[in-house]
């Protein structure tokens, strides 16, 4: 088992010490290592996305008594290759009264954002690509640059649901940042650090979501109110806006929004699995498989919640973030102030 | 020529032709998601300086938050056409350019006469743990006080906003 653990590192080191053998100096070989490295996360998440979609598609038939994919390969299981291929080829249409250099540069910019995100992200142990001394900032801090985005679509695509759309989608993710933030606080406070690592080797005993279950909690609802999804998923609410901000987007570009939510979904669920469920700990299995198979759960739950639950309206999930959960999320963090100074 | 030398020129290069595209784009949305990109490479310099966290906040406050409450407010407030929106244009210019002359000179001016004393070599490895110490510690009642007037500020914003009638 021991050659499974540290298998990754042992090859990062490998081809790091074959570089300088090849006469590039330390800082060279590293740079080299870092794009090698943004190119498995790239890949990593082009895969988990094709698995994702065929899961949730399946998990919506189930719940909703169909079969969902099932003509391409067992159990449909090729059908999102098939769509992905689909989406490549047809036309990039972009409509005449668009603001051209917004509509087009909107989508790019938000997946790049959603792949900065999982630099932070430990994938096992030692296998984050920057442990960085406030990973959790960064998490929150780049996160928060989406709704730049969805702006740009919406604006850029110069039609009024897209406007509506991603006026909404703005609305909800700023007000639910900040229970989003507090709920992470409460952890932050026990572990006494923003580090990753740090986080992960605080919950050696316990895991923080037994500690802290109301933050977990709000941590929870708020994080499906910022991914835009089911039952919080009024900025593309079909039956009024079409598809919100991604109304005029086809094709590729419309598959780069679509690629982006999903890779928002996986970096949110990892962020939990790291936050209150002990990240890469787990007995037996190698630390990097523990993380997706943490990180899998949680999504199931995404799912199953998107799909069970009605969808609320605009003014009660604003309200609900502002008059519901962020005096939660305060209250929770004077509650685990006060127990931390008794308990010290 | 060397890496770091490279990085702080790409990075201010970035942050100076966003600052222009700020001025001189006639439609007034362009401008504030230019803005969004100055916000961006400042924080980039924040990083290559050093101070993590404040580049971190930087993103957070600035360059997530208050440029998002522009562009919406410019959504929201606009009624002319948005292709000739941007108010830098025609009137005032020569005033403007004066008093940017003026400011600039003034900030020069500060810089050539300050003593650049340079201590011992920071360490690096924490912080935000200092930053921390230095808020809750020695600068406590200044940050409190901070934290007050922007209370202050919120309730009046909301009270100016409601109206008077409705109360």
């Amino acid at each position: 088992m021991r050659g499974a653990e540290t298998f990754f590192i042992d090859l990062a080191r490998l081809i790091v010490t074959w570089l300088e053998k090849q006469g590039m100096s330390p800082l060279v070989a590293d740079i080299v290592l870092l794009v090698i490295q943004f190119i498995c996360i790239a890949a990593i998440v082009t895969v988990n996305i094709i698995i994702l979609i065929w899961l949730e598609r399946k998990i919506s038939g189930f719940i909703q008594q169909r079969l969902g994919p099932n003509r391409l390969g067992p159990w449909g299981i090729f059908q999102t290759i098939a769509d992905a291929i689909k989406l490549l080829t047809k036309e990039d249409i972009i409509p005449s009264q668009t603001d051209k250099i917004i509509f087009r540069t909107a989508p790019i910019v938000f997946i790049v954002i959603s792949l900065m995100l999982y630099v932070v992200i430990p994938f096992g142990d030692g296998m984050a690509i920057v442990d960085l001394n406030m990973g959790v900032l960064y998490f929150i801090s780049v996160g928060s640059l989406g709704t730049i985005a969805l702006l740009m679509a919406g604006w850029g695509s110069n039609n009024k649901w897209s406007l509506l759309g991603a006026m909404r989608a703005v609305a909800q993710m700023i007000s639910y940042e900040i229970p989003l933030a507090f709920s992470l606080l409460g952890v932050i406070m026990i572990a006494g650090s923003l580090k990753m690592s740090d986080i992960i080797a605080a919950q050696n005993n316990v895991w923080f979501v037994f500690l802290q279950p109301v933050a977990f909690i709000t941590y929870f609802i708020a994080a499906t109110a910022e991914l835009n999804r089911g039952p919080f998923d009024m900025p593309e609410a079909e039956q009024e806006l079409t598809a919100g901000a991604y109304t005029e987007y086809s094709g590729m570009r419309w598959a780069l929004f679509f690629l982006a939510e999903y890779t928002n979904l996986f970096a949110v669920s990892a962020m939990a699995a790291v936050m209150f469920f002990g990240g890469w700990q787990g007995p037996w299995l190698p630390s990097w498989l523990w993380l997706p198979i943490k990180a899998y759960i949680i999504m199931l739950v995404f799912f199953w919640l998107k799909w069970t639950l009605p969808r609320i309206r605009m003014d009660h999930l604003m309200s609900f973030s502002w008059k519901v959960l962020i005096p939660v999320t305060l209250v929770n963090l004077v509650v685990t102030g006060c127990v931390l100074q008794f308990f010290k | 020529m060397n890496w770091p030398y490279i990085i702080f020129y790409v990075l201010a290069a970035v942050t100076i032709i966003a600052a222009l595209g700020v001025v001189a784009l006639p439609n007034i949305v362009h401008s504030a998601l230019c803005l969004v990109l100055t916000f961006v490479g400042v924080a980039g310099i924040y990083f290559y300086l050093g101070a993590d966290f404040i580049g971190l906040v930087q993103i957070l406050a600035y360059a997530g938050a208050i440029s998002v409450l522009i562009i919406f407010a410019i959504m929201l407030l606009l009624s002319r056409e948005v292709s000739e929106s941007n108010p830098s244009h025609g009137r005032g210019k020569w005033k403007a350019a004066i008093f940017a002359e003026l400011f600039a000179f003034l900030i020069i001016l500060s810089i050539y006469f300050t003593s650049w004393t340079h201590g011992i070599a920071p360490d690096w490895t924490d912080s935000i743990g200092k930053i921390a110490y230095m808020l809750m510690g020695d600068y406590v009642i200044a940050f409190e006080v901070a934290a007050v007037l922007l209370l202050g500020a919120v309730i009046g914003a909301i009270i100016l906003a409601r109206g008077e009638d409705k109360r």
